[in-house]
């Protein structure tokens, strides 16, 4: 992952104001995703510390959404990016709204898979080598450009758009393909396929002499064979033809014979050569921008759409720089969601909710009940509505926070006990430093690893100094004393089936911890509970009470 | 171009299956021994006269059609064994070609050269079935091998000749192949067709004077430029394609033409062959006369058993039978008296004359059938036993699911698997049920209560014949009409065994059995 300066990003939008527009004054091209080019600036310097995305498994979603694309890249340094302001994630979420709406989708994904048709186009020209395929090359990426501009700025003028990003891209591509440049550049080419697709010529090939001949109208000969005998037909013919599964191509013949086809019609083939020299940088970079920022939205809808064919819900979070009050309804981890629905399993969602004083949510509860995937949730709904996409549930609202701080306990280094601890105080205390008001804690089992009342002591420290902070965490650990440990901490539990306590629910509840519970469950369920016992041993009821 | 000897207006459609059930019929009415004398030891010709044998035809003008041409082929026999000969050599010469088409290996110039051998070959025999058109044309007089020779002669005239002639050579490509092309997107070459090569007889010298663009730029392969050779075969094979398609489609057509006309003629040779070995056993052959259906008419006089004739070294006997009107005629008398024998004849003389043959009598007219179908008891049924009823009434069931009205249904002996009294009253209702149906029924029987309700109840529209003995006891093997007689057929039986309750048995003659 190649770590940006956060600032290159918007560099490059910046740029794009300087050019000269296409269409004059007035047709200039206005970002997707940033709703002020200058908006990008406004982020930190230094690379960023990008390790809470690994352990919220935000890179597991990054790579699923970024799949085998070529741009990579982009979709990487937006997912990144993150917003503060309220407004630019809103204007991110009306592009997706509209993109909601299916004949805006298809039309967008027409215009990209062109696009993308144009691009590899102008990547194999590198490797042609024959002047007349390169010029033909060329002319089929401009044809497939001119169909890319045309169908996507007739099908955005024909669509209702709610959002100002695809409603200023509808207004830059009416300018543009009324503008004189692309109009010349679209009767060029058009012409230009016209006329060479009318070129008909014939190669005569006797031994190893070959030559090429204007067709002069020559009738086909297979019909005339098939003319001739068919009196004699009695049932319906066999198809002998063979399938050829591939195109000759350009070899050192097909060249000779094209030069020469050139050499026959060589009005066509100047017309041709004059295209490839006044159109060789027809592409607009105003489009190529709209197409980068335009398939980001649609990486993560095609990320987000096997989710929703499996009944899962995505919703756009009413969000907030400053008011701390969050929720989320139905909402559940991407990640995971997105391997189960592969799996064809069933996701599991939950609710949370922090109002008023509240911050913290401490999860306590059986293990393996999902209380990690719980916290993790918490943390990729902050950083997905931070780039303004839409979240897993079916409402929510959360904040906008300045950076995402994760303390992972890794289990598998449970051997290296002593020198674990000091490592993950150190790594705390870098936290507690750097983490404002504003940010956003995730600590998962934090001092699992030690004793319980080193545990304690140490967890009670450091939840008292998250509070003072008036960060908003969420913090997994088995100590059932932090869970009140005052208001701003709300006490959670991970769940498990009443009368079957081996089995998980993995849903995660607002309760007070009583950790205890499941102990005594399971107690109950092997007829070791005191009274239980002492019926099995003595033969009598213990004072205990009924059963 | 077709043949239409069997149809005036259509094919013989050949591969259609033989009708179920076919394998009885065949073993009752002993068509086993007809058809062999038909394929005189061609297997092909066994299996086609097999499948136009039992596929009657059930319109009287098409039955005359067909009576006309083999009367033109009794005629003259020697041109429709030609024809034949010819159409199976055509199609056995292909075994001995090397060059296939249509294999999964192949490229479209392989194809080509395949189909090329084949085309040619058929040529040659196609000259040669227009020759044999040539010189009989003006001797037969059936609508069907008249039309025949003029098809023959007007398809292939020689100016048809000519142009295959032409194709032939130009597919061999000597002068090189001329491919049309148009440009894809990438400018390489698409759309590849052959083209006929038109005339060069252009302007030449204009183009040398400069007067007229240049039409034509050239080059050459270097001498030892294998792979540019090998993507010129490539684009050879690419332009060819369409023309090898068509190449080997053609040589199918021909291929399909001459396996049908094959087909058609080989049926007339069976026929010739049978007519050879009646003829030879001095039987009488006539051309019958079919009837509408429901018409009721049924009439011969001579008619014998065609197996019978074609097997026996004596002289069969014939019988005369008017039973016009009459939609049942039971058979009732001695064992062994021809009651089967007749039986069977009608169910042959009825499906010869459907097919177009001519009838082992001296004349025969009966109602066109929709089908023929037998029941006739089996060698497991004559031990009478409990059990073989329903193995009677099983076959029987079966066969009611085919038939229809205006069928032909001959019963031999059936229902004989229980007493009297209820075989009676089985044949009974089953008979009324098909007569219901205007089915017309045979009914060849030895069970006297069974013949008596019928002669009681339904005498205006029944015939009764009897299978006669001499006075002294010899079987006349002739039907004569006469009313059942509930006589026992134990009582020659008896006889033959010596008579042994007789106080003074007399020489009595001893039959022989048939």
């Amino acid at each position: 992952m190649v770590l940006r300066r956060a600032g290159e990003l918007a560099g490059t939008a910046g740029a794009v104001d300087e050019a000269e527009p296409p269409g004059g004054r007035g047709a200039v091209f206005r970002s997707l995703l940033f709703e002020q080019p200058q908006l990008a600036r406004v982020r930190r310097d230094g690379y960023e510390d990008r390790s809470f995305a690994r352990e919220l498994n935000l890179f597991q979603v990054l790579t699923e959404i970024m799949g085998d694309r070529e741009d990579g890249d982009l979709i990487a340094d937006v997912f990144f990016a993150t917003l503060r302001d309220g407004d630019a994630v809103r204007y991110r979420h009306a592009v997706f709204r509209d993109l909601d709406d299916p004949a805006v989708l298809d039309a967008v994904t027409r215009f990209t898979d062109l696009m993308a048709q144009v691009r590899a186009h102008l990547r194999q020209l590198r490797e042609m080598r024959d002047r007349y395929q390169r010029q033909a090359w060329h002319l089929d990426a401009a044809s497939r450009y001119c169909e890319a501009v045309r169908s996507l700025a007739r099908d955005l003028a024909a669509a209702r758009l709610r959002s100002e990003g695809l409603a200023a891209l509808r207004d830059y591509l009416a300018a543009y393909a009324s503008s004189a440049a692309f109009t010349a550049l679209d009767t060029a080419t058009r012409d230009c396929v016209s006329a060479l697709g009318q070129v008909r010529y014939c190669t005569r090939i006797r031994g190893s002499r070959v030559d090429v001949i204007r067709y002069q109208g020559e009738a086909d000969y297979s019909a005339e064979v098939l003319k001739t005998f068919e009196r004699f037909q009695q049932d319906a013919p066999r198809d002998y033809l063979i399938r050829y599964r591939s195109r000759p191509g350009m070899n050192h013949i097909t060249a000779q014979i094209v030069e020469r086809v050139a050499r026959l019609f060589p009005e066509e083939f100047a017309a041709l050569a004059e295209h490839a020299r006044g159109q060789a940088g027809f592409l607009d970079e105003g489009l190529r921008r709209a197409d980068e920022e335009l398939r980001f939205y649609l990486a993560y809808l095609d990320y987000a759409r096997p989710l929703r064919q499996a009944g899962l819900s995505l919703c756009y979070p009413e969000v907030s720089a400053t008011a701390k009050d969050v929720s989320a309804t139905a909402t559940f981890d991407l990640a995971l969601a997105s391997k189960l629905v592969a799996a064809g399993k069933p996701v599991i969602t939950n609710d949370f909710h922090l109002a008023g004083p509240e911050r913290i949510l401490v999860v306590t509860g059986p293990n393996q009940g999902g209380k990690t995937t719980f916290a993790r949730t918490f943390g990729q709904l902050h950083h997905l509505a931070s780039i303004g996409c839409p979240v897993p549930g079916r409402a929510a609202r959360l904040f906008l926070p300045d950076r995402i701080f994760t303390h992972f306990e890794r289990e598998e280094d449970l051997a290296r006990m002593t020198g674990k601890l000091e490592d993950d105080l150190l790594r705390i205390g870098e936290i507690l430093q750097a983490a404002t008001a504003d940010s956003v804690i995730v600590l998962n089992e934090t001092f699992a690893s030690t004793t319980t009342h080193d545990a304690e002591f140490l967890g009670v420290r450091l939840l008292t100094r998250v509070i003072r902070l008036d960060a908003l965490a969420v913090y997994v650990t088995f100590v059932d004393e932090l869970a009140s440990l005052g208001p701003p901490v709300v006490s959670m539990m991970s769940t498990v089936v009443p009368g079957r306590p081996a089995e998980r629910t993995f849903k995660i509840v607002r309760k007070p911890a009583d950790g205890l519970a499941y102990a005594l469950a399971l107690a109950e369920k092997h007829d070791l509970t005191y009274d239980r016992l002492r019926e099995r041993l003595t033969g009598e009821a213990g004072e205990g009470g009924s059963r | 171009m077709k043949a239409h000897l069997l149809y005036p207006d259509r094919d013989f459609d050949f591969g259609a299956p033989l009708p179920p059930g076919h394998e009885d019929l065949v073993s009752d009415l002993e068509l086993g021994i007809v058809l062999q004398a038909m394929a005189d030891g061609d297997k092909f010709l066994h299996e086609t006269c097999a499948k136009v044998l039992l596929a009657p035809v059930r319109d009287a003008e098409a039955i005359r059609y067909r009576q006309a041409i083999l009367t033109d082929c009794i005629a003259r026999p020697a041109v429709i064994r030609d024809i034949y000969a010819l159409a199976t050599a055509a199609l056995t010469d292909r075994s001995h070609f090397w060059g296939l088409y249509g294999a999964h290996y192949q490229t479209p110039s392989s194809n080509l050269s395949g189909a090329l051998s084949h085309l040619e070959s058929y040529t040659a025999r196609l000259r040669q079935l227009r020759k044999i058109a040539d010189s009989h044309a003006g001797e037969f007089r059936s609508k069907g091998l008249a039309t025949l020779f003029a098809v023959l002669q007007e398809q292939l005239d020689d100016e048809y000749f000519a142009e295959v002639a032409a194709h032939l050579k130009r597919l061999r490509f000597r002068d090189g192949v001329l491919i049309s092309a148009e440009l894809a997107a990438d400018n390489t070459g698409v759309n590849f067709v052959l083209r006929a090569p038109s005339s060069t007889a252009r302007y030449p010298w204009r183009e040398w004077l400069r007067i007229d663009p240049r039409s034509s730029y050239g080059f050459t392969l270097a001498p030892r430029d294998d792979a540019g050779g090998r993507i010129l075969e490539d684009l050879t094979g690419r332009g060819v394609n369409l023309v090898a398609n068509a190449a080997a489609q053609s040589a199918d057509h021909i291929a399909g033409y001459f396996t049908m006309l094959r087909a058609e003629a080989g049926f007339y040779v069976g026929c010739l062959n049978l007519h050879d070995q009646l003829t030879a056993s001095e039987s009488p052959v006539t051309f019958p006369d079919p009837a509408a259906p429901e018409t009721g008419t049924f009439s011969c006089a001579g008619l014998r058993d065609a197996a019978l004739a074609l097997r026996s070294p004596d002289p069969v006997v014939g019988n005369d039978v008017t039973a016009n009107g009459k939609t049942l005629v039971i058979i009732t008398g001695a064992n062994s008296g021809g009651k089967s024998t007749f039986l069977r004849s009608v169910g042959q003389a009825q499906l010869m004359m459907q097919c177009g043959l001519f009838t082992v009598a001296a004349s025969y007219t009966a109602d066109v059938a929709t089908g023929v179908f037998t029941h006739f008891i089996r060698a497991e049924d004559a031990s009478m036993t409990s059990g073989r009823l329903d193995d009677e009434l099983r076959r029987m069931s079966v066969l009611a699911g085919r038939l229809g009205p205006h069928c032909l249904m001959l019963f031999n002996e059936s229902f004989a698997g229980t007493n009297e009294r209820e075989g009676s009253e089985i044949g009974y209702q089953v008979v009324r049920a098909l007569l219901d149906a205007r089915i017309r029924v045979l009914f060849v029987t030895h069970r006297y209560e069974f013949a008596e309700r019928f002669r009681r109840q339904h005498a205006a529209t029944t015939l009764f014949l009897r299978a006669e003995r001499r006075p002294d006891g010899q079987r006349k093997f002739k039907l004569a009409v006469n009313d059942p007689l509930p006589t026992s057929f134990g009582e020659d039986l008896y006889y033959k065994l010596g008579g042994w309750l007789e106080e003074n048995p007399g020489p009595g003659p001893r039959h022989a059995l048939h």
